[in-house]
């Protein structure tokens, strides 16, 4: 199926109004393997048709990884570059493909002008589904084992636990929880400007931690809702060389194969 | 009045005023924090108090522990009540001034005597753990040699002050059973009742001396308690009320806002804003001491009562980096403690929160999951002074790690934290 991705520019031309921002973020737009995650979404709106669009080539950074830094100065010279553009848009709702730049376009931006509906992919995913719009049965992970490991910048800092969770069980996967799960869930190690520099000094990395975590429970996939989360499970499963028996998948993706998208 | 009872009243004022000047002292230093208006929301924030501290719902988060606290917070402020009598008594001479409450009032005595035997076994089970079974969380680096006298020091005292609540209702008990003279017939004693047996076999002479030099003891011990009280980690059972209810309410995710950025980087985009006078004081960004700090952030430090969960919690502890967000509570509470001393003094102070007590090295681990935040049953936010230190050291004294200054250079140039080029950013739509 051929992606249909118009951009906000494009849909003011032709005088259409989207009903919702996808906004892609940095790792969606350039890491190769969360690129696979912003097509899966895609496909997903694309299916249920969603008249969305994106910002393209006028999309920023958020000023997430520099705000977690303290650098506050570059945040905010981020932050209102990307208000102007979304209220020139007069946007009004936005999708997120990452928690964090969900939690700092939710939270952040309203102090500084920038107030919107947002939403993070899963939260989209549920509505979807539970609006008919989407319909998901079984598919290719029917019976799989499936564990869920929370991004932080989704749970503990926004309270949204239930919306990946009640989306994998509409898979009729079995989906079991690691010990430290929901408000409770170990971080993979990259938020807080991790993922941009190298660990400090200790004595595990965060992410073997965690993956040693998932990988107890025997998964078949183990399934996260961030791009950042993603690159970090995905190191520590090879770190255990699992690779080959178990799959790190967003969520979105899991919707997106399960129906063939 | 008797002359025990006067030097019973010069004791009690004394300890409250002592007490009073303790109080005094840390208020102020609470106060050399920036000031944060949290008038707000007064519904909202009663009825997380309620939850959080009154109802305790974050403790029992972990089920031993949380349970054994509640015996021993129900125990604690319940049976202060009886002090109450224990005061008037000692000041007026009397003895169980409320048995004409009768059968109600044996009812009460009994229910303490439960009360008490619930605090005496959790402080055992708690003095247990920490030395015996040695639970990590209580030995971990910032666990030096005064956290840990301190947490046993309390337990025992704890301890001792339920041992002589029951020395004094067992010799009680068998004083009023011998119809000795002021031993007036009232209470109940459920627990005691079975340990009074160890008494009954000396002279009523000898049990007098032994119940006056308990009474003593034990009153003499509860006024030392409320003057340790403030000087150690104890203090949260004050505090952590107005702690919780002072709590953010806002998502753990979102971050403050610093205005003091905004007004410049608004200056920076609308050249017809208006800037500030000239002769404004100078802004510092980020929190190099306490006094940068919030009031919010000092009363968490002295609200922390070191048990350690947000710890035990941290992914960058957990992996053996030096980052302990307990460390970071206890830093700021003694930092503040020096340099309100200093203050008094009027001594110079070179020292500084950042650098001195708190190393870059601890601040940089951090991975910003508010894990620590979510652990304290009493909604500590040990982030918000991490990242406030962090600001610091970035805007300040531009003391980034290098790769998070690359970041920073990317972010700026490219409107991305890594080296693509804002023309590429839709490429991924026509990949196949």
């Amino acid at each position: 199926m051929e992606m249909k991705v118009p951009t906000m520019a494009e849909c003011i031309a032709n005088g259409e109004v989207p009903e919702i921002l996808f906004w892609v973020g940095c790792s969606g737009s350039f890491d190769d393997r969360a690129k696979k995650i912003t097509k899966a979404i895609v496909k997903i709106l694309n299916k249920a048709e969603v008249k969305f669009a994106v910002l393209g080539t006028e999309e920023s950074c958020t000023g997430d990884p520099a705000k977690r830094a303290g650098n506050e100065f570059l945040f905010q010279m981020q932050a209102f570059t990307n208000i102007q553009v979304l209220n020139g848009y007069e946007v009004k709702k936005i999708v997120t493909g990452c928690p964090h730049c969900f939690n700092t376009l939710k939270n952040e931006y309203p102090d500084l002008g920038g107030n919107y509906e947002v939403i993070h992919h899963t939260q989209l995913i549920q509505q979807l589904i539970d609006s008919g719009k989407l319909k998901v049965e079984g598919g290719s992970f029917k019976g799989k084992k499936i564990t869920f490991h929370d991004p932080c910048y989704l749970g503990r800092a926004n309270n949204e636990y239930e919306a990946p969770r009640s989306v994998i069980e509409k898979l009729d996967s079995e989906l079991t929880e690691m010990k430290r799960s929901r408000a409770n869930g170990l971080c993979c190690g990259a938020g807080g400007a991790q993922m941009f520099k190298e660990a400090e000094h200790g004595d595990k990395e965060v992410n073997v931690e965690r993956a040693e975590e998932a990988l107890a429970l025997n998964p078949n996939v183990i399934a996260t809702g961030c791009p950042f989360c993603m690159t970090m499970m995905t190191d520590g499963v090879k770190y255990f060389n699992k690779e080959a028996e178990v799959k790190v998948y967003d969520v979105a993706e899991l919707i997106a194969n399960a129906q063939d998208l | 009045m008797g002359i025990s009872n006067i030097i019973f009243l010069l004791l009690f004022v004394g300890a409250f005023t002592l007490f009073a000047l303790k109080i005094k002292t840390i208020v102020r230093n609470i106060r050399l924090g920036r000031d944060q208006n949290l008038n707000d929301n007064f519904a909202e924030r009663l009825k997380v108090m309620s939850m959080v501290a009154i109802g305790q719902s974050k403790m029992v988060v972990r089920p031993v522990s949380g349970i054994m606290h509640i015996l021993i917070y129900i125990g604690f402020v319940i049976m202060n009540i009886e002090l109450l009598e224990i005061v008037i008594d000692g000041i007026a001479g009397t003895h169980r001034v409320f048995a004409f409450l009768g059968g109600f009032y044996d009812f009460v005595i009994g229910s303490f005597e439960f009360l008490g035997l619930g605090v005496l076994l959790a402080c055992i089970v708690f003095l247990i753990r920490r030395n015996i079974l040695k639970l990590k969380r209580f030995w971990s680096a910032e666990m030096t040699s005064w956290p840990r006298s301190d947490a046993n020091l309390i337990l025992t005292i704890e301890i001792l002050l339920m041992t002589a609540f029951f020395t004094m209702n067992a010799t009680d008990q068998v004083l009023q059973s011998r119809g000795v003279e002021h031993y007036i017939q009232a209470g109940a004693y459920p627990i005691s009742h079975y340990y009074s047996a160890l008494f009954t076999g000396l002279s009523s002479e000898t049990l007098i001396m032994i119940e006056r030099s308990i009474w003593w003891f034990h009153i003499c011990g509860i006024l030392f308690f409320l003057n340790y009280v403030p000087y150690s980690k104890h203090f949260h059972i004050l505090l952590a009320f107005p702690n919780v209810f002072y709590s953010n309410l806002n998502a753990k995710g979102k971050f403050s806002n610093m205005e003091s950025v905004t007004n410049e980087v608004k200056l920076m985009f609308d050249p017809s804003a208006t800037p500030p006078p000239a002769d404004a004081a100078p802004v510092k960004f980020g929190a190099k001491d306490v006094n940068d700090l919030s009031w919010v952030q000092l009363m968490n430090a002295y609200s922390c009562t070191e048990c350690g969960r947000c710890t035990s919690n941290c992914p960058a502890n957990i992996t053996g980096k030096k980052l302990s967000p307990r460390k970071i509570m206890m830093d700021t509470r003694d930092r503040l403690e020096e340099y309100g001393k200093n203050l008094d003094k009027n001594t110079p102070d070179t020292k500084s929160l950042l650098h001195d007590y708190i190393t870059p090295e601890e601040l940089w681990a951090c991975t910003s999951c508010n894990a620590c935040v979510e652990a304290c049953p009493i909604n500590i936010d040990p982030l918000s002074i991490i990242i406030d230190l962090r600001r610091n050291l970035v805007m300040e004294e531009s003391n980034a790690p290098a790769a998070l200054a690359g970041m920073f250079t990317n972010v700026e140039n490219n409107g991305a934290p890594w080296q693509f080029g804002q023309a590429d950013r839709m490429n991924w739509a026509n990949e196949a």
